[in-house]
C-alpha cells in the first residue's frame, strides 16, 4: 500500500495524517473519521490482528456507508421489536432457566476471512452474548445471546462499527429443502464412494483370477461380497436417477436418466444372476463406478446451484418488513400484513414505504427511483401520494394508508410480471438437444444388437447388449454440460457476475439486443457533484473553500442532495439548522484569517432570499447554491454521473454487433445526455412499467434475442420477459430475484467478461459432447460386434470422463487469457 | 488364502462403521461450511486479547 493511502480502507487519504492514528507504535494514515472510528474499534479490542490476516480491504469504505445510511441506530432499534423478532428470533431456557435468544444475521461487506475473524472475536468478547459463529460461504452469521443482558440491536450496532451491516434472516421453506437435500446427496455419494473403492478392491483378485484361475469357491466369495456393496449403490445412492427416469418416461420427454437408470438395473440384475448361478460375467464394479462419477458430477453441479440462490436469498427479506402504527394508546409496530385501509403511520427517514397512502402531515423527499426512474427524489408535503415500496429519506412523516395488498401500485407491476414471466421464451439448450436424440439412439441401437445376437448366437446376445448400453454409457455425455457450467459459473462469480438460472451461460451467445435501464444501471443511481461555478466575479472564496464549507453544511442534513458532498474536511459549526425541502444553514466559526459567518446552501431562494436568483447554465441539472449573508458565493450542480465502465461496455457491445437500446421512466433531458455520451442512438423516455414491456415484447417479436439489464422495480417486468435479465447489485431485492444474473461489483464491464465466457463456454459444451459422441461412435461398434470385455468399457468410461472434465476445467482460467483487455 | 473370509467380513465392518461416522458428521453439520474452517486455523489470536 502506498503511503498516502487510509490504512483501514485503502483509499487516498486526502488530508495527509489528519486522522492518523497510532497501530503498534506506528502511525497511520487513515482517511476519514469513520474509518478511524472502525480502526480504533479494531485495536481497542485487541484485535489488531486482523489487519494482520486480511487478504483483501474491507467492500465497502466506512465512509460511503456513513452517507448511505445516516441514522443506523434508530433502524437498529426496530430489530428488537417483539413484533418484527417473531420472524427470525428462536428463544429457550438453558439449565439456569434464564431466556437464551438465537439468530441468523446476514452481514454484508465481508471480503476475506479475516473479516469472519474480526466479528466473530468481537461479539464473542461481550459480556452477555453466548457464542457467535459466521459462515463464510454464506455469510450468515449465527448469535446466542441471553435476552434479558443485551439487546439485538446492540449486538448489531457493534458489527455495524466494525464497519459491516448485519441484517436478520429467516430461512425460508425452500431454504430447509436445500439444506435437506444437499445433506441426501452428500450421503448418496459418500455412500457410493465408500462401495466403488471396496468393490474395485475385491474387482482386482477377480480379474486376475480370471487370467490366471480362481477356485470356485472363492470366486462365488468375493462375487458375494462385491454385490453386497452394489446393492447398497443401487438401493440408496442411484435411487435419484431411477425416480428421475420414472418422471421422464411419465412425461414422455427422455432425458439421459432413462439410459442410465436401464444400464445400471441391467447390469446390476445380470450380475447377480451371475453371482447366484456362476455364471460368465459381473459388472458390480462398472455399476458402482457409474454411478460414483454421475453422482459426483451432479453434486457439483447442485453445489454450484445452491450457491447461487443462497445468494439470492440472502438478499431476499434483508428488512422485515414492519410499520409503525399511530393508535388512541400510542405508538405500535405492527407488521406489513396488518395494515389495513385508513391506518396512520409514521415512516421514519430511512424506512421503506408499506403501503400506498396519502401524506397527513411531515414534509420529506421520497425515492421513487425504483418505481419510476426518476433520479431525483420528490419531495412530498400533505396532501401528496405515497407509493408502496419507496424510501422516505429525509425526515419523519405522517402518512394515512388507501391501498394495500392487491390494490397497491407495487402489486399492478407484479401482476405485470407474472404474465410477462409466462412469455419469457425458452433459450434453446444444446446439450438437451443432444441428449434427447443420442438416447433415443442408444435405445434403438441396443434393441437392434440384441435381435441381430438373439438370431446370430441366441447365448451371447445378452451379455452383449449389455456391453452395448455399459460402453456407450452416456457419462461423458452426461459430465459434459454440467462440468462447463460449473466451472464458468465459479470462474464468473469470481468476477462479479453471480448466475442464478441455467440457461444463462448458453443464452449469452445469442443476444441480439441489450436494453438498459437508465438510472441506476446506466448511471450510478446517486447524485454526485459535475461543476462549481462562483455566482459573481468579486467572490474571492475559492472552490476548494466553497466546497468545504457545503461539506461541512451538507454533513448535517439526511437529503439524497447531500450524499453528492462526501468530500473530507470540515470545519467547527455552531446554530445548524436543517430546512426539509430548503437547504441547510449554519454558523461556521474558527475559521482561519476569516470571522465568523452564517452561511446557506440549498435552493437559491432559501439561500439567498434577498434576490431571486437563476443558475448560471440553465439545464436539467440540479443546482445548489452557497451563500453568506451579504451575497451569492457558488453555485454546484448536481447530476447522475455515468456508471465506472458504461462507456467502455457500450463501444465493446457495439463492436461484436449487438444492438444496444435505453428503455427509461425518467422523463428529463438528462436522458439524451446520457444517451449521447454514450453514443446509443436507441432511446425511449418517460416510459411506464407496461410501455418498457411492450418495446421489449416487440423487438421479441421481430426476432431478436434481447438481454435486459435493470435495477429498478419498474425494470422488473420487462426483466421478467426479457431472454436474459441481468441485475445490478444495488437493485432492489424484487428486481434481484426475478433476474437471471447479478452484477455483484457494479461495474458495466463484467458483462463484457460475462459475454466472452458465455462465448467459451458454450464452445467448450459442444467440444465435449462431439468428443463423447466420437468415443462412442468408436466403442458402439466394438461392443456390439463383441470384442470389449468389460475392464475395457471401464478404462473406456473413465478416461473419456476425465477428458471431457479437464477440458471443461479451462473455463476456471481467467479473462487474461481471452484476448480481452479492459482499461477503465 | 482362507483369510479372505476373516478379512473381507471385517473390511465391510469397518466401511459400515466409517459410514455411519460420516452419516452422523453430515447430519450434525460438520460439512455446512467448508470455506471458513480452512481460513480460521490460520489465525492465532490468542497473543492480543484482553485478559
Amino acid at each position: 500500500m502506498s503511503q498516502n493511502n487510509c490504512f483501514h480502507c485503502g483509499e487516498i487519504a486526502l488530508e495527509g495524517n489528519r486522522w492518523s492514528l497510532d497501530i503498534d507504535g506506528e502511525p497511520q494514515i487513515m482517511c476519514c473519521p469513520a474509518c478511524k472510528a472502525v480502526a480504533e474499534t479494531i485495536i481497542g479490542s485487541g484485535l489488531k490482528d486482523y489487519y494482520r490476516h486480511r487478504t483483501a480491504l474491507p467492500e465497502v469504505s466506512p465512509q460511503q456507508k456513513r452517507n448511505a445510511s445516516n441514522d443506523v441506530r434508530e433502524e437498529l432499534k426496530l430489530y428488537d421489536e417483539m413484533a418484527i423478532q417473531q420472524s427470525f428470533v428462536i428463544r429457550t431456557k438453558n439449565e439456569q432457566r434464564q431466556t437464551e435468544a438465537e439468530a441468523i444475521l446476514v452481514i454484508s461487506g465481508i471480503s476475506c476471512a479475516a473479516c469472519a475473524w474480526l466479528i466473530e472475536h468481537r461479539l464473542n468478547q461481550l459480556e452477555h452474548v453466548i457464542s457467535a459463529s459466521l459462515n463464510l460461504t454464506t455469510h450468515r452469521l449465527i448469535v446466542r445471546w441471553s435476552d434479558a443482558k443485551v439487546k439485538l440491536s446492540q449486538i448489531c450496532e457493534e458489527i455495524h462499527q466494525l464497519g459491516y451491516q448485519a441484517h436478520p434472516f429467516s430461512a425460508t421453506e425452500a431454504e430447509q429443502l436445500r439444506i435437506q437435500e444437499s445433506k441426501t446427496a452428500f450421503r448418496r455419494l459418500a455412500v457410493a464412494a465408500f462401495s466403488t473403492m471396496q468393490v474395485m478392491m475385491l474387482a482386482v483378485p477377480l480379474y486376475v483370477g480370471e487370467l490366471q484361475g480362481i477356485l470356485e469357491q472363492y470366486q462365488i466369495f468375493l462375487r458375494a461380497a462385491s454385490m453386497l456393496f452394489a446393492t447398497a449403490v443401487v438401493l440408496y445412492s442411484a435411487r435419484p436417477f431411477f425416480s428421475a427416469a420414472l418422471r421422464d418416461l411419465r412425461t414422455r420427454h427422455l432425458t439421459m436418466d432413462v439410459p442410465v437408470s436401464i444400464a445400471i438395473l441391467l447390469a446390476y440384475f445380470s450380475s447377480v444372476w451371475s453371482t447366484v448361478n456362476q455364471g460368465p460375467e459381473i459388472y458390480f464394479d462398472s455399476v458402482c463406478m457409474f454411478t460414483f462419477f454421475l453422482l459426483t458430477g451432479r453434486f457439483f453441479e447442485m453445489r454450484a446451484r445452491h450457491r447461487m440462490t443462497q445468494a439470492g436469498n440472502n438478499l431476499l427479506d434483508l428488512m422485515p418488513s414492519a410499520a409503525i402504527k399511530v393508535t388512541l394508546s400510542g405508538n405500535v409496530v405492527i407488521a406489513s400484513n396488518d395494515i389495513q385501509i385508513g391506518d396512520l403511520l409514521i415512516i421514519k427517514p430511512g424506512q421503506q414505504i408499506p403501503a400506498d397512502g396519502l401524506v397527513e402531515s411531515g414534509t420529506s423527499a421520497v425515492d421513487e427511483a425504483a418505481l419510476t426512474g426518476e433520479y431525483l427524489p420528490i419531495d412530498k408535503s400533505q396532501g401528496d401520494a405515497l407509493i408502496g415500496g419507496t424510501h422516505n429519506v429525509e425526515s419523519q412523516l405522517m402518512m394515512r394508508v388507501t391501498a394495500t395488498g392487491a390494490e397497491a401500485e407495487l402489486n399492478t407491476i407484479m401482476r405485470l410480471m407474472d404474465r410477462a414471466q409466462q412469455e419469457k421464451p425458452a433459450i434453446a439448450i444444446f446439450a438437451d438437444k443432444v441428449a434427447s436424440r443420442f438416447v433415443a439412439a442408444v435405445l434403438i441401437i441396443a434393441s437392434t444388437v440384441a435381435i441381430a445376437w438373439i438370431v446370430i448366437d441366441p447365448s451371447q446376445a445378452f451379455w452383449i447388449t449389455l456391453a452395448v448400453l455399459v460402453v456407450t454409457c452416456p457419462c461423458a455425455l452426461s459430465l459434459a454440460t454440467p462440468t462447463a457450467l460449473t466451472a464458468a459459473t465459479a470462474s464468473l462469480r469470481e468476477q462479479g457476475f453471480l448466475i442464478s438460472k441455467g440457461h444463462v451461460l448458453e443464452g449469452l451467445n445469442q443476444i441480439d439486443r441489450i436494453v438498459f435501464d437508465k438510472t441506476g444501471t446506466l448511471t450510478r443511481g446517486e447524485l454526485s457533484l459535475e461543476q462549481s461555478l462562483p455566482a459573481s466575479q468579486d467572490v474571492s472564496l475559492t472552490s476548494q473553500q466553497a466546497l468545504k464549507i457545503a461539506t461541512t453544511l451538507e454533513q448535517y442534513s439526511n437529503h439524497p442532495i447531500a450524499r453528492a458532498f462526501d468530500f473530507i474536511g470540515h470545519f467547527e459549526t455552531d446554530n445548524i439548522e436543517q430546512v426539509t425541502g430548503q437547504g441547510v444553514k449554519g454558523r461556521l466559526i474558527n475559521i482561519e484569517g476569516q470571522e465568523d459567518c452564517t452561511y446557506r446552501i440549498g435552493r437559491a431562494d432559501f439561500a439567498f432570499p434577498q434576490q431571486t436568483l437563476l443558475p448560471p447554465i440553465d439545464d436539467d441539472r440540479q443546482w445548489l447554491l452557497l451563500a453568506d449573508d451579504k451575497q451569492p458565493l457558488y453555485w454546484f450542480a448536481l447530476s447522475d454521473t455515468l456508471r465506472q465502465g458504461a462507456s467502455t461496455t457500450i463501444a465493446q457491445l457495439k463492436n461484436w454487433g449487438i444492438k444496444v437500446a435505453i428503455l427509461t421512466g425518467d422523463p428529463s433531458a438528462q436522458v439524451e445526455a446520457v444517451a449521447s455520451a454514450l453514443d446509443i442512438r436507441e432511446v425511449h423516455k418517460g416510459l411506464s412499467p407496461e410501455q418498457k414491456l411492450k418495446l421489449a415484447s416487440a423487438w421479441q417479436q421481430q426476432g431478436e434475442r434481447l438481454m435486459m439489464v435493470g435495477d429498478g422495480i419498474n425494470d422488473v417486468p420487462t426483466l421478467a420477459r426479457a431472454d436474459i435479465a441481468v441485475a445490478i447489485g444495488q437493485a432492489s431485492d424484487l428486481t434481484k430475484t426475478n433476474a437471471d444474473a447479478v452484477i455483484t461489483n457494479n461495474s458495466l464491464t463484467t458483462l463484457l467478461h460475462a459475454i466472452t465466457k458465455g462465448k467459451k463456454s458454450t464452445k467448450i459444451i459442444r467440444q465435449n459432447i462431439y468428443w463423447a459422441l466420437l468415443y462412442n461412435l468408436l466403442a458402439l461398434p466394438l461392443a456390439a460386434t463383441g470384442f470389449i470385455p468389460p475392464w475395457a468399457a471401464a478404462i473406456g468410461m473413465s478416461v473419456s470422463s476425465l477428458i471431457v472434465v479437464g477440458n471443461a476445467l479451462r473455463l476456471l482460467s481467467t479473462d487474461k487469457q481471452l484476448g480481452l483487455h479492459l482499461t477503465e | 488364502m482362507d483369510i479372505i473370509y476373516i478379512l473381507i467380513p471385517l473390511s465391510i465392518l469397518l466401511i459400515g462403521i466409517a459410514v455411519t461416522v460420516l452419516f452422523w458428521a453430515i447430519k450434525s453439520g460438520q460439512f455446512d461450511d467448508m470455506d471458513s474452517p480452512a481460513h480460521k486455523i490460520l489465525f492465532d489470536d490468542d497473543e492480543n486479547l484482553p485478559k
